[in-house]
C-alpha cells in the first residue's frame, strides 16, 4: 500500500510549503502563535482555507460592515448560510447570491452547475425549501470560439443541474463586455421559503451531541478550491483542471427532500452544507458559533477514493455533502429520514466543550486547534487605496453628448447589442415554470413567483450595470441598487433585501481597493435610501486575466414582496387606447451607455448621475399608484434609454403599437441613460390620478393597434418602425452570433 | 375522487401534479413514495415529471424497473386511468405500457416554454371536455421529448387513433407532431407536455385544467353506472 | 474479477442528433471523409465469478442496460485477472 509522505512541520516551514498553499509568511507565523508550536502539514492546509479570502473575508471585511443590514423585516442577517426576511403570516424568505468564476472559467459546465447546487444547498441547510433560481452571468463578446464554448457550456450547466433538482430557474441577467472575456463571472442567486419556526442555523450546541455527515461521499476533488478562487487566473489554470468538482442534482434532489424532512425533528441541533474548504469549514464554522469546540474521527468518512490523507479529506470540495449536529442519543431518527431516500448519513465525531478543533485519523490526532482562532481569526486587512489615473480623466472629461442621425437604424442596431437583445435563447433551456408559482418567467424586469395559499407573491431580480461602476464606482454603486429595486417596484413589489454578490479584481492594486471601497459605499447609501438592506452576500476577488481586471462587478440580487397578487403589473402594454406615460427626465446621459459602446467602441466619460431622494420619491409614488390600481403597465428604463424601452414594452403577443410625440434633443431623448426612469401605461381614465400621484410622470403617446413603433420628435418622424420585425431583431440576435462561424 | 402521485427518487413536479389535483380540480390525492408495493384502492394514477434517478442511463429506465410499477402494471390492466406527464411518459414507455421510445430533442437542448397542443382524440377518458382539434395552451419542459416509434408502430397508433394531442409547431422533432398518446385499451395516457402547469389563470393558462376535469368527469360517470 | 463491457448503439434508421452535430463540427474543423458518426454508451460491469455469466449479461441489457425500442447491444466478457 501507498503512503503518501507529507513534510513534516519542520519541513512545512523550512520549505515554506505554506506558501503554496496561499499563506504569507505573517500568516504562518500567526499561527505559530496561536498553536505555540509549528502546525502539521493538515493543520497548515486546513489554516489556509479557512484563512483564505473565500470564507475569511479578511480583505473585504472592512468595506462590508460598512453596508447596512438591519430594518424590522429583517430575521437573519449576514453570517448564516443565507440571510431571512418576513413575508408576513409566520412565513419568510431565504436568499443568497454566490459565486463561481474561477470554476466556470476553467470547466463552464462543472462549474455553472456546481455554483448552483451549492447555493441551493446554503439555502436547505437554512431548513428553507427553494423555490426560485437566478443567474448573473458575464462573458466577453459573443465572437470567439472561446467565449462562445464558455456561454454555451454555463448555460447548459445551469440548466443541466437546476432543471434536475427541481426548482426553478426564473431570472437573471447577461451582459457581455471585452473585460470578461478572460474572466466569465457566473454568480448564482436562490432563494427559499420557509416557516419561521422552521428556522435552522448552522451551529453544533451541547457537549456530547453527535455530528452526522450526509450525501455523497468524499473524493479527491476541488482540492483547494476555496484558495483557487482566490488567485489569478493564468494560464496555467488549464491544467488545474481536476481541481474543478463534479455535481449529482440527483443526489442534490435527495438531500433536499431528506434535510426538509429532518428540520422537523426536534433531534436535529444544527445543519451545515460543506461548500467551499468543505468539511473543515463546515464543521469549525458550526463549532465555533456554538461556542464549543468538535472531535472527528476521519477514518469514519465516507470515502470514495483509496488512501486518502487527512489533509485531502478536510480539504476536499466533493459536492453534495451535509454536516448535520444530532441530539446524543437520537441518531436513529434522523438516519432512518435519510435511509429513506438511500441516503448514509454517518457518525463521524461529537461536540466537545473544549472548544478544540480535534481530528483523528489512523488512531493519531492529525489536526488540534483552537477553533475560535481558526474560524473567526483570520487577520484582516486594510489595503491601501488610491484613485486610479482612469477616474480623474473621465472626470475631467467634457460631457460626451453624440449625434445620432438615423434613428430608425440606431434602434434596430441597439436591440441586437448582446447585452439589450433577447435571452431567450438562454432562458428557453431552463425549467422556469417547475413547482407551478412562476408567474413571471424570465424576460420581465423582476421574475414574480406567488405563494401558494396566501394572496401574495415576491419579485426576485438580479441587477448591475459595470460599466456605470467602472466609469464612476460610487454612482454606479448606487444605480446597481437602485435599478434592483426599480425593477422590483416596476412589478407591483415593494423591495425587501438584497444580497450581494460582489466581483473585483486583485485587492492588492490599491486602484482596485478603491473601486471597491467607492462602490460598496455607493451602494450602501443606496441600500439605506431605499430601504433594502443587506441580508447575505459573497465576495469574488482576483478576477483578472493576463493582469486585466474585470469591471468591478457587485452583483445585487434583490427580493420585493406584493401586498396582493392583485399589485402584480406587467412590463410590456396591455391594451390599445392606454396612455403611455414617462416618469422622470431625460437629460444628455451617454457615458457607460450601449449607444456609445456603439459609437465609440468604449466606455469612458461620467456615469449618468443618481440622486437617491428622487429615485425614492418615484419610486414610492408609482409602487402606491400600482397598489391603487392605477397601472396597466410598468417598465424601467435602462440600457438604450426610452426607444428601447418602449419597443420592449411591445414585445408581447397581439397587435399592439405605441404612437410617441416628443419634442428635444432626439439623442438625448430617446437613448440616454438617464436614471430613475419608467415607462408605464394607464386607462385613460386613470390618467388624472395617476398624474396627479406621480409628480415627475408627463404623457407621452399611446397604445395603438397597428403594430408599429412611431415616435414623432419635434413634429418629425424619428422612428417608425414595425414591431414584428424590431422584434425578430431582438430575438435573433443572440442565437446568430452564437451560431456564426468563429 | 382518489388521485395517487407516485413519487420516484428524483421526482420533482409531483406536488405540481398533487395540487393540481387537490387545489385546482378539488379533490382527494396522495403522494405514494416508490418503495410502497400496491396502488391498489385509487381512481385513478398520476405519474408525475422531474428526473427519476437523475436520468442516468435513459430517462425513465430504472424508475421503471421499481416494484411499485409492478403494481402500476396491474392497474393499466384493470382499467384504472393512469396519466404519465413529462418523465412520466418516459417511464410508462420504459415500462412497456405505451409504445415507442423518447430520444433527445432535435437541436439537443432543454426546452421550457408554453405550446400550442392540438386535440386529436377528444374521445378518451382524459380530454372528453375539449373540442375535436381544439387549440390549447399547454408548457412543456423537457431535454428528451422526442418521440421515437417505427413506421408500423406509428401506422397502428394512426388507425387506432391513439395519437391524442399533437403539436402545432413541432418543437423537438417527435415523430408526426405526436405530444401525447393513448394504450389501445384508453386507460393509459402519457404525454410530454404539463397539464398541471396549465391549471390556474395566473400562471398563464387554465387550458390543462380541463384535462384533470374531463378524468372526474368521467369517473363520475362510471362511478353511476356502477352504482 | 470478470470484466464485462456492454456496447450500447442506437438502432439503425434512428435519428442521433448528438452524432449528427459531432459530425457537424468534425467537418467545420477540417476533417474530411466522415461520412457517419454515432454516439453510445460503454457500461463496465465487474463481476466476482463466471457463473451463468453470458446468460446474465443478457438479461441485464434486455432489462435495464438497453432499451430495445431503439438500442442494439453489444458486450465483450474477459478475465480481467491474467492482465
Amino acid at each position: 500500500m501507498l503512503k503518501t509522505l507529507e513534510p513534516s512541520p519542520e519541513v512545512v516551514e523550512k520549505e515554506t510549503h505554506y506558501r503554496e498553499m496561499g499563506l504569507s509568511d505573517e500568516e504562518y507565523q500567526l499561527i505559530k502563535d496561536i498553536l505555540g508550536r509549528r502546525p502539521n502539514f493538515t493543520e497548515t492546509g486546513i489554516f489556509s482555507v479557512m484563512w483564505s479570502e473565500h470564507c475569511s473575508y479578511k480583505t473585504s471585511k472592512p468595506l462590508l460592515s460598512r453596508f447596512p443590514t438591519d430594518g424590522p423585516q429583517v430575521i437573519q442577517g449576514p453570517g448564516e448560510g443565507a440571510g431571512i426576511v418576513d413575508i408576513g403570516d409566520g412565513q419568510a424568505v431565504a436568499f443568497k447570491i454566490e459565486s463561481h468564476n474561477h470554476p466556470s472559467a476553467v470547466e463552464p459546465y462543472q462549474g455553472a452547475a456546481t455554483g448552483v447546487g451549492g447555493i441551493i444547498r446554503d439555502i436547505f441547510s437554512m431548513g428553507a425549501r427553494p423555490i426560485a433560481s437566478l443567474n448573473s452571468l458575464r462573458f466577453g463578446p459573443l465572437t470567439t470560439g472561446r467565449v462562445k464554448y464558455l456561454f454555451e457550456e454555463v448555460v447548459h450547466g445551469i440548466a443541466g443541474y437546476g432543471n434536475c433538482v427541481g426548482v426553478p430557474t426564473v431570472g437573471g441577467e447577461i451582459q457581455f463586455d471585452p473585460c470578461y472575456e478572460g474572466n466569465p463571472l457566473v454568480n448564482a442567486m436562490s432563494v427559499g421559503l420557509i416557516d419561521q419556526k422552521d428556522i435552522q442555523k448552522g451551529i453544533a450546541k451541547g457537549e456530547g451531541n453527535t455530528v452526522l455527515y450526509v450525501g455523497s461521499k468524499t473524493g479527491r476533488d476541488g482540492i483547494h478550491g476555496a484558495t483557487f478562487a482566490s488567485e489569478d487566473l493564468s494560464e496555467d489554470s488549464e491544467s488545474k483542471r481536476s481541481n474543478v468538482q463534479v455535481g449529482d442534482p440527483f443526489m442534490e434532489k435527495l438531500l433536499i427532500e431528506a434535510c426538509l424532512e429532518a428540520i422537523h425533528s426536534d433531534a436535529l441541533v444544527g445543519m451545515q452544507d460543506m461548500g467551499a474548504a468543505g468539511l473543515t469549514s463546515s464543521a469549525s464554522e458550526m463549532a465555533s458559533k456554538a461556542g464549543m469546540g468538535m472531535e472527528m474521527n476521519l477514518d469514519l468518512i465516507p470515502q470514495r477514493e483509496e488512501n486518502m490523507t487527512a489533509y485531502e479529506m478536510m480539504l476536499s470540495e466533493s459536492q453534495e455533502r451535509m454536516l448535520l449536529v444530532v441530539e446524543k442519543g437520537r441518531e436513529q431518527e434522523i438516519v432512518d429520514i435519510f435511509k429513506k431516500y438511500s441516503l448514509d448519513a454517518v457518525n463521524v465525531g461529537h461536540v466537545t466543550s473544549d472548544n478544540q478543533f480535534r481530528l483523528l485519523h489512523n488512531g493519531e490526532v492529525v489536526c488540534d486547534i483552537p477553533v475560535d482562532n481558526l474560524a473567526e481569526d483570520a487577520p484582516v486587512y486594510h489595503k491601501p487605496s488610491k484613485v486610479p489615473d482612469y477616474y480623474k480623466t473621465f472626470q475631467a472629461m467634457p460631457n460626451y453628448e453624440p449625434v445620432v442621425q438615423d434613428t430608425n437604424e440606431m434602434l434596430s442596431r441597439l436591440l441586437q447589442q448582446p447585452t439589450i437583445a433577447s435571452k431567450e435563447y438562454v432562458y428557453d433551456q431552463y425549467d422556469s415554470m417547475v413547482q407551478a408559482n412562476t408567474v413571471f418567467a424570465p424576460g420581465s424586469d423582476a421574475a414574480v413567483i406567488r405563494i401558494r395559499d396566501y394572496d401574495k407573491s415576491i419579485a426576485i431580480t438580479t441587477d448591475c450595470n459595470s460599466r456605470y461602476i467602472y466609469l464612476d464606482p460610487e454612482v454606479g454603486g448606487k444605480i446597481a441598487v437602485a435599478e434592483a429595486c426599480r425593477n422590483i417596484v416596476a412589478t407591483g413589489a415593494k423591495p425587501l433585501a438584497l444580497t450581494d454578490g460582489l466581483n473585483f479584481g486583485n485587492p492588492d492594486k490599491p486602484e482596485v481597493f478603491w473601486q471597491m471601497e467607492k462602490s460598496v459605499d455607493g451602494m450602501s447609501q443606496a441600500s439605506l435610501a431605499l430601504d433594502a438592506p443587506v441580508i447575505s452576500g459573497n465576495v469574488s476577488l482576483y478576477n483578472e486575466s493576463n493582469q486585466q481586471a474585470i469591471y468591478p462587478t457587485p452583483v445585487v440580487g434583490m427580493v420585493g414582496l406584493h401586498r396582493s397578487t392583485e399589485d402584480i403589473t406587467p412590463s410590456t402594454f396591455r391594451q390599445t387606447g392606454d396612455v403611455i406615460i414617462q416618469i422622470g427626465d431625460t437629460k444628455p446621459e451617454f457615458g457607460g451607455s450601449e449607444l456609445q459602446f456603439l459609437l465609440e467602441g468604449d466606455y469612458f466619460g461620467k456615469a449618468p448621475s443618481i440622486d437617491l431622494e428622487v429615485e425614492k420619491r418615484r419610486q414610492a409614488q408609482l409602487l402606491e399608484s400600482i397598489q391603487s390600481g392605477l397601472v396597466q403597465s410598468a417598465h424601467d428604463l435602462s440600457e438604450g434609454g426610452l426607444a428601447v424601452g418602449l419597443a420592449e414594452s411591445l414585445f408581447t403577443e397581439g397587435q399592439l403599437g405605441a404612437y410617441v410625440q416628443l419634442e428635444g434633443d432626439p439623442t438625448s431623448l430617446l437613448f440616454s441613460e438617464s436614471q430613475s426612469r419608467f415607462v408605464v401605461s394607464v386607462k385613460p381614465d386613470d390618467v388624472e390620478a395617476f398624474l396627479e400621484k406621480n409628480e415627475d410622470a408627463r404623457v407621452i403617446g399611446r397604445v395603438t393597434n397597428d403594430a408599429m413603433l412611431t415616435v414623432e420628435l419635434n413634429q418629425e418622424r424619428a422612428i417608425d418602425q414595425s414591431v414584428k420585425e424590431l422584434e425578430k431583431q431582438w430575438k435573433g440576435a443572440i442565437p446568430c452570433l452564437v451560431n456564426s462561424k468563429g | 375522487m382518489r388521485f395517487a402521485v407516485v413519487v420516484f427518487p428524483g421526482s420533482n413536479c409531483d406536488r405540481d401534479m398533487y395540487h393540481a389535483a387537490k387545489d385546482a380540480l378539488g379533490e382527494e390525492a396522495t403522494l405514494v413514495w416508490y418503495q410502497e408495493e400496491s396502488l391498489a384502492g385509487y381512481d385513478a394514477i398520476l405519474i408525475p415529471g422531474g428526473f427519476s434517478y437523475g436520468d442516468y442511463l435513459r430517462c425513465g429506465a430504472m424508475a421503471s424497473t421499481s416494484p411499485i410499477v409492478r403494481s402500476l402494471r396491474e392497474e393499466a390492466e384493470n382499467g384504472t386511468p393512469i396519466l404519465g406527464v413529462c418523465n412520466g411518459f418516459q417511464i410508462l414507455l420504459e415500462a412497456g405500457l405505451l409504445p415507442g421510445a423518447l430520444l433527445r430533442n432535435k437541436q439537443l437542448k432543454f426546452l421550457c416554454h408554453y405550446e400550442t397542443l392540438i386535440v386529436q382524440n377528444n374521445q378518451t377518458q382524459f380530454t372528453s371536455l375539449y373540442e375535436e382539434n381544439e387549440a390549447i395552451q399547454i408548457p412543456i419542459a423537457h431535454g428528451e421529448g422526442n418521440y421515437y416509434c417505427d413506421d408500423e408502430t406509428l401506422q397502428q397508433l394512426k388507425r387506432n387513433n391513439q395519437i391524442v394531442f399533437t403539436y402545432q409547431n413541432n418543437p423537438n422533432g417527435s415523430v408526426s407532431d405526436i405530444a401525447g398518446i393513448i394504450n389501445e385499451q384508453g386507460n393509459v395516457l402519457g404525454m410530454m407536455p404539463h397539464p398541471e402547469r396549465a391549471t390556474e389563470s395566473i400562471l398563464g393558462s387554465e387550458d390543462g385544467l380541463k384535462l384533470f376535469k374531463s378524468m372526474l368527469v368521467n369517473w363520475r360517470d362510471q362511478y353511476a353506472k356502477n352504482a | 474479477m470478470i470484466n464485462v463491457n456492454v456496447h450500447i448503439t442506437l438502432k439503425e434508421g434512428v435519428l442521433d442528433p448528438e452524432g449528427k452535430a459531432i459530425e457537424g463540427s468534425l467537418h467545420n474543423l477540417g476533417y474530411e471523409g466522415i461520412e457517419d458518426v454515432r454516439v453510445g454508451k460503454l457500461i463496465n460491469l465487474t463481476f466476482d465469478n463466471s457463473d451463468r455469466i453470458e446468460e446474465k449479461v443478457e438479461e441485464i441489457c434486455r432489462k435495464l442496460l438497453a432499451n430495445p425500442v431503439i438500442e442494439n447491444y453489444t458486450y465483450t466478457i474477459e478475465d480481467g485477472v491474467a492482465k
